[in-house]
């Protein structure tokens, strides 16, 4: 590819001291993602996916290594650069929605913006929110709080928050970890469109079924890559839809 | 700093919680309610003796005759007959004075229309009720000319029209003073009760010649009213005054006391200040006591929206941005408790005035004072917790439960 990737990790390392031992929790990790990548990153609990999700977020720094974020070099920015490049250059889903209650989905989608370094006018930001709303298939209810919308409606809207400063990596972390299968199902619909649309998508999941809805999958092991593979077999979530409603019109059926 | 989008911020996270809101706010709006309406009564308080005290006139100095001693009865101020009207007239002459009555006192029996009343009669100058700062409220005062001519007139207060002419016009009409017939010619204006419980309005005035040559017979008498020119020159006019009346007297003792109204007045001031301290006191007490409930509960506010404070961060809110957004919303609650406030302590005192008929003033520069300060009181016991919000991590705050 002849385009600069938008994530270049070159042997990220990230130490942390609890007490008198030396947590290695990420022991040299080099990675390049390249735009309209759809990467999901695996592994089970303390492979150190976690950690790196948090530094690939500009959450945290890491101990060692060079990051490099859109050609921007994030292992050395301080806590307010970092902050603005979050701002910017991330959009965050959670797996916990994360959604600001007794606040309608339009003011929780228009947060980010308030936080621009360039102020926003609040006309543009309804605007953007309302259009950021609509591309996740919820414009229709841009004005109900989080407790009036499903878990799918509201990762719908977080989606929808992530998307609004057009960030050059969406970052999902156990996008689908509240979520029913049907309804995970839907929300990786919801990432593949996106991703159709070339937007960049990284996931951390610890489903493999989730997984395999994405392009490549990177699993790891002790803090170090164990596999980095493209997906034999991708999922298409219309598909999987389409049988998962067949299966049920079956049960339905049957005497 | 995008100021109106924190205002915004705060104003909604106040709105979700309006009960706590409120009774955080409580604890602001008490007291400066309560110093706003404790100012109101003691400024009114303050004024109606203000008020009471300029009544006795503007600018005015008393000189008294010395204390006469008779075989060891002593007769009290005014009793010597030290002062005489040549005294009065060389003080008239003095720089800065601008009016003098020479005054003599006496009780005396008053007849008219079959009714008799006991009231005090006092001989004045023409001066008089400019020196007391006294409207006539019907006829005139008597003149220079009745004076000089030992006029058989008075000028009488309204307590005694409503004892001797209880339903007619007293003008013109003729009272007995000591069975001497004088002729009313004016009546002066309803002055009320004095700072000492007298009534001022039980008087019957006559000129000071008639009053000494005609109703008693003296050459001396009790004080002399002064009129100064203006405040700036009482303590100087005193001065003269005293040295005047020293050389006039060729003593060596000062057989005369001269006062003024300052003196008065510099006790009521100095008594107003004392209670501007003590309220002050009570007001630096009870805001300090509110600001430690806004702090209180915006430390619980910092520890119950931790996750949304991970949230803003996550999206790319500064530490900056976390710091203004809770400092602001302890700001907003003191200001808006400080307002409810003001609006209460102004409508007490104005429902204490309409309904006890006491008068009372909310000063401006208080409702000033107190706004500003309960807004200080919301930035100083906001920073803390707002400080504590903003040094948050992230990523600690995302997984707060």
């Amino acid at each position: 590819m002849q385009t600069h990737p938008v994530i270049k990790l070159t042997d990220i390392q990230k130490v942390y001291h609890t007490g008198e031992v030396d947590v290695h929790a990420v022991r040299g990790i080099s990675l390049e993602i390249f735009p309209g990548e759809f990467v999901a990153i695996m592994g089970s609990s303390g492979s150190g996916k976690s950690t790196l999700m948090n530094m690939i977020g500009a959450l945290d720094r890491p101990s060692g290594g060079r990051y490099l974020l859109d050609c921007i070099d994030v292992s050395t920015l301080d806590r307010d650069a970092l902050a603005d490049v979050r701002n910017e250059k991330i959009g965050f889903v959670f797996q916990g929605f994360n959604l600001l209650s007794r606040t309608t989905a339009l003011e929780n989608v228009e947060m980010p913006m308030l936080y621009n370094r360039q102020r926003i006018h609040s006309h543009e930001q309804r605007e953007r929110a309302m259009h950021s709303l609509e591309l996740v298939g919820l414009g229709g209810r841009a004005d109900h709080h989080p407790n009036q919308l499903s878990g799918g409606q509201q990762q719908r809207v977080a989606i929808a928050r992530a998307l609004v400063n057009q960030p050059s990596l969406l970052l999902a972390d156990e996008p689908t970890g509240n979520l029913d299968s049907q309804t995970s199902i839907e929300i990786m619909g919801v990432f593949q469109k996106l991703n159709d649309q070339g937007i960049t998508i990284v996931m951390v999941t610890h489903e493999l079924d989730v997984a395999r809805f994405t392009k490549r999958m990177v699993i790891l092991r002790d803090g170090k890559i164990l596999t980095d593979e493209a997906v034999q077999n991708r999922s298409v979530a219309e598909q999987e839809l389409q049988r998962l409603r067949q299966e049920q019109q079956a049960v339905k059926l049957a005497p | 700093m995008r100021i109106f989008a924190s205002l915004r911020i705060a104003g909604r996270a106040l709105r979700r919680n309006k009960m706590r809101s409120l009774l955080t706010m409580l604890g602001i709006i008490i007291g400066v309610g309560a110093v706003i309406g404790a100012v109101s009564l003691t400024s009114g308080a303050t004024k109606q003796v203000e008020d009471q005290v300029s009544s006795l006139g503007e600018n005015v100095i008393t000189v008294f005759s010395g204390n006469f001693t008779s075989g060891g009865m002593r007769g009290g101020w005014g009793s010597a007959p030290t002062l005489t009207v040549e005294d009065a007239l060389a003080i008239r002459a003095l720089p800065n004075v601008i009016a003098i009555s020479p005054e003599v006192r006496d009780r005396a029996q008053v007849l008219a229309n079959g009714l008799n009343w006991n009231t005090q009669v006092m001989g004045e100058s023409p001066d008089y009720p400019q020196i007391r700062n006294w409207d006539m409220a019907s006829g005139t005062m008597f003149s220079d000319q009745e004076v000089r001519s030992l006029a058989k007139s008075a000028v009488i207060g309204k307590t005694v029209v409503d004892q001797l002419f209880p339903n007619e016009n007293p003008v013109g009409e003729t009272i007995r003073i000591r069975n001497l017939p004088f002729q009313v010619v004016g009546v002066l204006a309803a002055k009320g009760f004095n700072l000492f419980g007298q009534d001022q309005d039980d008087i019957v005035v006559v000129p000071y010649t008639s009053h000494m040559h005609r109703i008693t017979t003296r050459t001396f008498v009790n004080s002399i009213q002064v009129q100064a020119a203006n405040d700036k020159v009482i303590a100087q006019v005193q001065q003269e005054i005293t040295d005047l009346l020293l050389t006039r007297h060729h003593s060596k003792e000062q057989d005369f006391t001269v006062r003024s109204q300052l003196e008065l007045m510099q006790t009521v001031t100095a008594t107003s200040r004392a209670m501007g301290f003590l309220l002050a006191g009570v007001a630096a007490v009870s805001l300090v006591v509110g600001g430690i409930g806004i702090m209180n509960i915006m430390l619980v506010s910092v520890t119950e929206r931790t996750r949304e404070i991970g949230i803003r961060m996550a999206v790319g809110a500064r530490a900056a941005d976390i710091l203004v957004q809770f400092l602001i919303e302890a700001v907003t609650l003191s200001a808006i408790g400080g307002a409810i406030g003001i609006a209460g302590g102004v409508g007490f005192s104005t429902a204490v005035a309409y309904f006890k008929d006491m008068p009372t003033v909310t000063p401006v520069a208080w409702i000033i004072i107190a706004f500003v300060s309960s807004a200080i009181i919301g930035i100083i016991s906001g920073f803390y917790p707002a400080w504590k919000a903003s040094k948050l991590d992230p990523i600690d705050a995302l997984h707060y439960e």
